[in-house]
């Protein structure tokens, strides 16, 4: 929802202007769409004329085969027209651009955006656009086909889903989630079916064609929650976590039991009944569709993480890695008629923490650019295709059975919720309040998979095709324009707990960590294996057996608060550089506090005073040249699972080397300590800037006062490594008085070794001999550490496990 | 020993019942798992808990096993360490991780907010002098990443040294270079680990399920 446009400019005129142009654009291309894409679907009349003029030709020919066969010469064509050459293609690009350029639109009237969700407005041009066409006189093409949207509609959005997945809300409500999506979507099914057969039967609504299982399975397509509109609707009203997942989550798990359903009742409605043995083949089919398609994810998850290990020469497939392995996943799961779904969340989800352990970071990033990308277009095109198929039709409205639906409906889900609340509360801990229950119940939106089901019916089976069709359209309208528009005031008026925002502090996740051992402990001690115990198996299990061979080189053995503690220090470091680098001292907490404070003061300071390196203005002038034109602006995400922003990811670049470079610091450092009480180093490498940067941006003078100050002020450690500069070196300041590591940051150049040409390790080699030496002569809090190259990428961005 | 100890336990059941917040079905299981650690005994000493095998993959098992014989959490107001407990220490211990209950007010939702976090307090703070040092916690963090191995060493004061200056600047704002910051204390604690919900997330199922049975449902 935050896609920035371009043209969005400070002074007002020029943006109107801007903006005014774009929409004309627009509407003038999707003039030109509809009639292209209206004139592309009739049929290939073009084509006839050819084949029979072709025809007429050889027939000519034909007649003539015993003499040479006249060759009519005509002017040779300098220009043609072949449309039907690249007829598919084009038109697939025309939507996907007609999709894309909608969703820049709706950001050119902000206000508009802010009201209306993004799924109605896109369901609104999909009817304008359906509208176009059948005004231009065109047939209007069958666009939202069921092999068009499960085969490529519908795996990017999943996949993006399941990959991001956050794993530990999900599992610590994994009882609710599935009771909601099992028991929950089965009782919606049966009671909306079963009632609607009832009303069918009632005399004067002409419907008592209706059977009982036709009903039934209607009440089974549209009983189940979509994952796309749930999605589209749940990212803008930023709602608390658990309420996120629990009705994410239900809407993920619940197509086990849909595809269940419906091919059960598929199958019997030509029989016309159901036996209590279809009932009992029915229940083991939920099994095995459901732990099947986990298991087919499970294992594709499992191949494509051990994949991902040997890639360490050949980065730029590994995303391919990915995405070719989950979709492979989803149709194999498909194939068997397992649950797709299913699969493609068990493949990412699984996937995920071991993939990232090996990839390089620069293929992380292609990763989520991808998957968020993709995904983004999919569900912008699914609902402009519900609203053209809306037009398209064909349609037979019935007012009972249209009405009908949709109140049951709303009256099932919340009966349904009600109820499984009231038992699931006394399995829970934090309960479900009245508030939580009335933002699940009225959560519940139908999507296009339920049309897509709709459609897939066989029109001989069910004569009563376009009529379920129509009201499965009016289900999903109402449902996605009603209760999508309403729910986030509602959600404001309700004063329903929204998400955190706040930044996860190092106190916080120290002491998670902490819990967790503790309670695992406590576990023991009681002696009952209990939730925590199978939990702490199960990361052992991990750690030991699967990392080990899933994760390539030492990287598994890296604990998760080490990750976050790196995480968070390169956070800081790039915010300081976002922030200008300005005079305020760095730490790695955002505050007035710096380690002097806290450390206490029982180490004798040996020398008072201490000469500080001395550096000429020219000098000056040149490090602060080269750290300006080398410095690259790195872009600040917040952190959340929005699919419209990005996942916040503010260590993209060179974030590897960072890591490592700390630790050879550490092991650096170690050294050093025999040699004096202060890290300290000249400047021995001519070139190199070994100035604080936030202090070298404001004032040169400041430096030199604060260096007198600061024994223990963690200092900033400024990299600059860049392709185009051959003064590029890394380094660090570091200080330390009992040789603990300082606070340091970094904030640093993508240079992936591999990638770019690593111009900066060059130098490092030297650097390294060189402040050895040197380090007893020049005190000095500022050390300039060469990295030689790093040996072994480090990177870790979301805990292995949670 | 026999009949007599049984009537008497019904009746120090009941008496326990009420001052922990058991039920009485929680506390006869935990008896007999009592029992089963102390090997019949009347009391537990240190031996007794370090035997337990699962205990050992757990880095803070000293610090859990310490905390059982930590006065102060035993709601006695006192400070120290005892040598062994009895069954009613035990209780007393095992009453910090008890769930809250599903309706109680804001006060009572604070309390045992104070209650559990004042558990890990003091196993934080070692010395038991009211503060959390920045030795004690870095201690506390490197043996959180013991099992680790080097390279969590290393980090292990970086990180703890990072926890505390947050902690800092939550809590006392801007700090003169020559002004100290001596400590954690437990109202600094309590801030800072607001956003934690710890009166939810620090509890056990003491089920009403025979422990002996060892299996834990959702």
């Amino acid at each position: 929802m935050s896609v920035r446009l371009a043209l969005h400019s400070p002074s007002g005129s020029r943006s109107f202007l801007e903006r005014g142009l774009l929409l004309l654009v627009m509407l003038i291309f999707l003039e030109g769409t509809v009639l292209t894409l209206g004139a592309a679907s009739s049929p290939d009349i073009g084509a006839q004329d050819n084949t029979g003029g072709g025809h007429d030709h050889r027939g000519i020919a034909g007649s003539h085969d015993h003499t040479n066969y006249t060759y009519i010469k005509k002017a040779f064509p300098v220009l043609s027209l072949d449309y039907h050459h690249i007829q598919v293609p084009f038109e697939i690009s025309l939507w996907v651009l007609l999709a894309s350029l909608m969703k820049l639109g709706f950001h050119l009237i902000p206000r508009l955006s802010s009201i209306v969700p993004e799924s109605c407005l896109l369901i609104v041009v999909g009817l304008l656009v359906g509208g176009l066409i059948k005004l231009a006189g065109e047939e209007v093409p069958p666009v939202l086909d069921s092999n068009l949207f499960f085969l490529c509609l519908l795996p990017p959005i999943i996949l993006d889903a399941g990959y991001f997945l956050p794993i530990r809300p999900f599992m610590e409500n994994i009882g609710t989630i599935l009771m909601f999506a099992v028991v929950g979507t089965l009782w919606n099914a049966f009671f909306v079916g079963g009632l609607l057969y009832a009303v069918c039967q009632i005399e004067g609504t002409y419907l008592s064609q209706v059977e009982l299982l036709p009903c039934l399975l209607f009440g089974s397509i549209i009983s189940a929650v979509d994952p796309v509109a749930v999605l589209a609707v749940f990212e803008e009203i930023h709602i608390n976590e658990l309420l996120h997942i629990l009705v994410f989550g239900e809407s993920l798990l619940n197509d086990a039991v849909t595809v269940v359903l419906y091919h059960l009742f598929e199958e019997y409605s030509g029989a016309g009944e159901v036996t209590p043995m279809d009932v009992v083949l029915g229940v083991i089919c939920f099994l095995i569709v459901s732990l099947g398609g986990i298991a087919v994810g499970a294992i594709y998850g499992i191949l494509a993480a051990f994949t991902s290990r040997f890639t360490s020469h050949t980065r730029v497939i590994e995303p391919l890695f990915v995405f070719v392995y989950s979709y492979m996943a989803y149709l194999s799961a498909e194939m068997f008629h397992l649950s797709g779904i299913m699969a493609l969340i068990a493949c990412g989800a699984v996937m995920r923490p071991y993939v990232e352990a090996n990839i390089s970071h620069k293929s992380h990033t292609t990763v989520k650019y991808f998957l968020k990308m993709w995904s983004s277009v999919s569900e912008t095109l699914i609902f402009i295709f519900l609203g053209v198929a809306t037009v398209a039709g064909p349609h037979a409205w019935n007012w009972t059975f249209v009405s009908v639906t949709v109140i049951l409906c709303l009256v099932s889900r919340v009966i349904g919720v009600v109820g499984l609340t009231f038992i699931i509360n006394k399995f829970r801990i934090v309960k479900l309040t009245t508030k939580d229950q009335f933002i699940v119940a009225y959560g519940g939106l139908r999507g296009a998979i339920a049309f897509s089901l709709g459609y897939l019916l066989d029109k001989d089976l069910f004569p009563m095709r376009t009529m379920f069709l129509t009201a499965i359209i009016t289900e999903i309208f109402f449902t996605v324009f009603v209760q999508g528009m309403t729910i986030k005031p509602l959600v404001d008026l309700l004063a329903v707990k929204k998400k955190q925002e706040a930044k996860r502090s190092i106190n916080e996740e120290i002491h998670t960590q902490f819990l967790d051992h503790l309670l695992t402990g406590i576990e023991d001690i009681c002696g009952h294996y209990g939730h925590h115990h199978w939990k702490d198996k199960l990361n052992r299990f991990n750690k030991k057996y699967i990392k080990k061979c899933l994760i390539a080189g030492e990287r598994y053995k890296e604990p998760q608060l080490i990750a976050f503690y790196h995480k968070m220090e390169f956070k800081q470091a790039i915010e300081l550089v976002e922030s200008g680098g300005g005079v305020k001292l760095p730490s790695a907490v955002p505050s007035q506090v710096s380690m002097q404070n806290i450390q206490p003061k029982k180490l004798p300071p040996p020398v008072a005073e201490r000469a500080l390196p001395q550096f000429t203005k020219g000098r000056e002038e040149e490090i602060r040249k080269i750290l300006r034109s080398n410095l690259q602006k790195t872009r600040q995400r917040l952190r959340s699972y929005n699919r419209h922003t990005l996942v916040a990811d503010p260590f993209e670049d060179g974030w590897n080397d960072f890591v490592l470079k700390k630790q050879r610091l550490i092991e650096l450092e170690k050294k050093m300590t025999e040699m004096s009480n202060y890290l300290t180093v000249p400047g021995a490498i001519p070139d190199s800037p070994t100035m604080c940067r936030a202090r070298l941006a404001s004032d040169p003078n400041a430096f030199y006062n604060i260096k007198a100050s600061s024994d223990g002020i963690p200092t900033i450690q400024v990299d600059l490594a860049s392709p185009q500069s051959p003064d590029s070196v890394n380094m660090l300041n570091e200080f330390s008085k009992e040789g603990a590591t300082g606070q340091g940051l970094g904030q640093r150049e993508g240079a992936d070794r591999d990638e770019d040409q690593g111009l900066m390790m060059k130098l490092a080699g030297k650097g390294e001999k060189g402040e050895e030496e040197g380090g007893s002569k020049n005190p000095g809090l500022m050390r300039c550490l060469s990295d030689p190259g790093p040996s072994n990428e480090d990177e870790e961005d979301e805990p292995f496990l949670p | 020993m026999g009949a007599s100890q049984s009537a008497r336990t019904e009746h120090e059941f009941q008496d326990l019942a009420d001052r922990t917040g058991f039920s009485l079905e929680q506390i006869g299981n935990l008896n007999k798992r009592f029992r089963q650690l102390s090997k019949n005994e009347q009391t537990l000493s240190r031996q007794d808990l370090a035997s337990i095998s699962a205990l050992d993959n757990n880095p803070l098992r000293a610090q859990i096993i310490n905390a059982f014989f930590d006065k102060r959490n035993l709601r006695q107001n006192e400070v120290g360490t005892v040598q062994v407990i009895g069954f009613e220490e035990f209780l007393m211990v095992m009453s910090h991780f008890r769930p809250a209950a599903m309706h109680i007010t804001e006060e009572e939702r604070e309390k045992l907010r104070r209650e559990k976090l004042r558990f890990v307090f003091n196993m934080h703070d070692t010395d038991s002098d009211g503060t959390i040092t920045l030795e004690e916690y870095r201690r506390a963090v490197e043996e959180l990443l013991s099992k680790a191995g080097t390279i969590g060493q290393e980090t292990a004061k970086a990180i703890a040294d990072a926890a505390m200056l947050e902690v800092a600047s939550t809590t006392r704002g801007k700090m003169e270079p020559d002004e100290f910051y001596e400590g954690i204390t437990f109202e600094n604690f309590l801030q800072i680990l607001k956003t934690l919900d710890i009166e939810t997330r620090m509890h056990v199922r003491f089920l009403n399920m025979d422990t002996a049975t060892m299996r834990c449902g959702k």
